[in-house]
């Protein structure tokens, strides 16, 4: 079937069986490798791309149900070539990431999270990647990363100087 | 990891989405695909044909008609999470909600997909069967109500019609002044499946004696349990938690609970006890605190 995926605001018209995920569409089709494949039946988290902005497992979602969505993958999240978003950054910051199986996937339920609420608890931040599984276990980092970037994009938006 | 080869559809209508169930014993409606998608990746389902139902116009909705929220059946479970109306009027499906499947599964899962996957361990179809909703389906022109209690038949079984497709789910919202909610659940991760759940809803009078009460046990019998029993007992009574807790324990004596590799049937039974009696507190404190 054909099907046109609209993909970090690029549209991609790809032929694909109707069983094909939307993750190994992403992966093999599209060479967008950064959703990685873990359990490929929706545990661990791995696969999670955003769906008009709300982190969804491409594992759970064929290829042919994913038309008409704005599709946001890791590969889409960084500012510039060569730059990183600031999730991305405090990842990198605080060693939120071991052998980083999980990272896309994690940085982007953070996205998520911080794109609808700007001042998560630290419940709601583990909340917000209970559906990620880190097999390094090292979620202490992940919880801060995601913590200082909440801080940093704050910052952002703080007024400066005289009205 | 990787499903059986499968036809897709996406339908217009409602009607041509029944069309298509008659013509395929072995077509399945998707919506949201959180459970269907994860069994065909493990090939426990090999559906001939997907026939998605995701965004037939008109099956999304939350509103409130006549004592009850009707919600349509490919409402998403984050949508019901967060909307003020069901915060208002439906408290314990409210409370329920954080607990189905995790935040990246709720995005893309929906209210009926859960109702009609009809497991004892979801929490949606634990507040139906406790509340006592009234579910509705449509056979090609026909359209048929059924009570909670009648639609959940057995572990993962219901009473729709093959050709038949679920369209919206009515919880009853209670009108009284003071009522108040508890939910509990225990499982190996945040949000995984429930080994046991327990939810209650009661409604108090000024005095903070109870006038109505349901409470339901999930995941420890192949469908939602509700301890009818226990909440007559309640009728008239202040909270007493070591009369509750003989109440309840005396209601699940003679139940037979599931046992598997994460929990034997005794952990079942004695656990659904606490929950169940964690869930009615709750909901006294929660009532009273409304007062």
């Amino acid at each position: 079937m054909k099907v046109e995926l609209d993909i970090n605001n690029e549209k991609h018209a790809v032929e694909v069986e109707p069983r094909m995920s939307l993750l190994d569409c992403l992966r093999d089709k599209l060479l967008l490798n950064g959703a990685h494949a873990g359990c490929e039946h929706g545990v661990c988290g791995a696969c999670t791309v955003l769906i008009d902005g709300a982190a969804v497992r491409s594992c759970l979602m064929f290829a042919v149900q994913a038309d008409g969505y704005a599709i946001t993958t890791i590969e889409g999240l960084s500012p510039g070539p060569g730059e990183l978003s600031p999730i991305q950054d405090a990842f990198c910051e605080t060693h939120g990431m071991q052998c980083g199986y999980c990272t896309p996937a994690m940085i982007l339920a953070a996205h998520a999270l911080l794109s609808k609420n700007s001042q998560p608890t630290r419940d709601e931040i583990v909340e917000a990647i209970s559906g990620n599984i880190c097999r390094c276990t090292g979620y202490a980092q992940i919880v801060e990363a995601i913590a200082l970037a909440a801080e940093r994009m704050r910052g952002q938006n703080i007024k400066t100087g005289q009205p | 990891m990787k499903p059986a080869p499968f036809e897709y559809s996406r339908p217009a209508s409602l009607d041509e989405a029944c069309a298509l169930l008659k013509a395929d014993d072995s077509a399945r409606l998707i919506a949201g695909g959180q459970t269907l998608v994860p069994l065909m990746a493990m090939r426990l389902a090999r559906p001939t044909r997907l026939i998605d139902i995701a965004r037939l116009p008109g099956l999304a909705y939350i509103h409130e008609q006549g004592g009850e929220i009707a919600i349509g059946a490919i409402t998403k479970q984050h949508v019901v999470e967060s909307d003020p109306l069901v915060r208002a009027k439906l408290p314990l499906l409210a409370m329920a909600m954080p607990h189905v499947g995790h935040t990246a599964t709720r995005a893309r899962g929906t209210v009926g997909g859960s109702l009609a996957n009809a497991d004892s361990a979801a929490e949606i179809v634990l507040v139906a069967a406790t509340l006592g909703a009234t579910l509705r389906w449509r056979d090609g022109g026909e359209a048929r109500d059924i009570a909670a209690a009648d639609f959940f038949v057995g572990p993962m079984v219901t009473a729709l019609p093959q050709t038949a497709c679920l369209v919206e789910a009515r919880f009853p919202a209670w009108s009284e002044p003071h009522v108040g909610v508890g939910f509990h659940e225990i499982n190996a991760r945040a949000s995984d499946f429930a080994f046991v759940s327990a939810a209650a809803q009661v409604a108090l009078d000024a005095e903070g004696r109870c006038t109505r009460a349901a409470i339901g046990i999930g995941a420890a019998t192949a469908i939602p349990l509700r301890l009818d029993g226990v909440a007559q007992s309640l009728h008239g009574a202040r909270f007493d938690e070591s009369k509750v807790r003989d109440a309840v324990k005396a209601a699940l004596a003679g139940i037979e609970p599931m046992a598997d590799l994460h929990a034997s049937a005794a952990y079942r039974r004695r656990v659904a006890a606490t929950l169940a009696v964690r869930a009615i507190g709750d909901a006294f404190r929660a009532a009273a605190r409304r007062s």
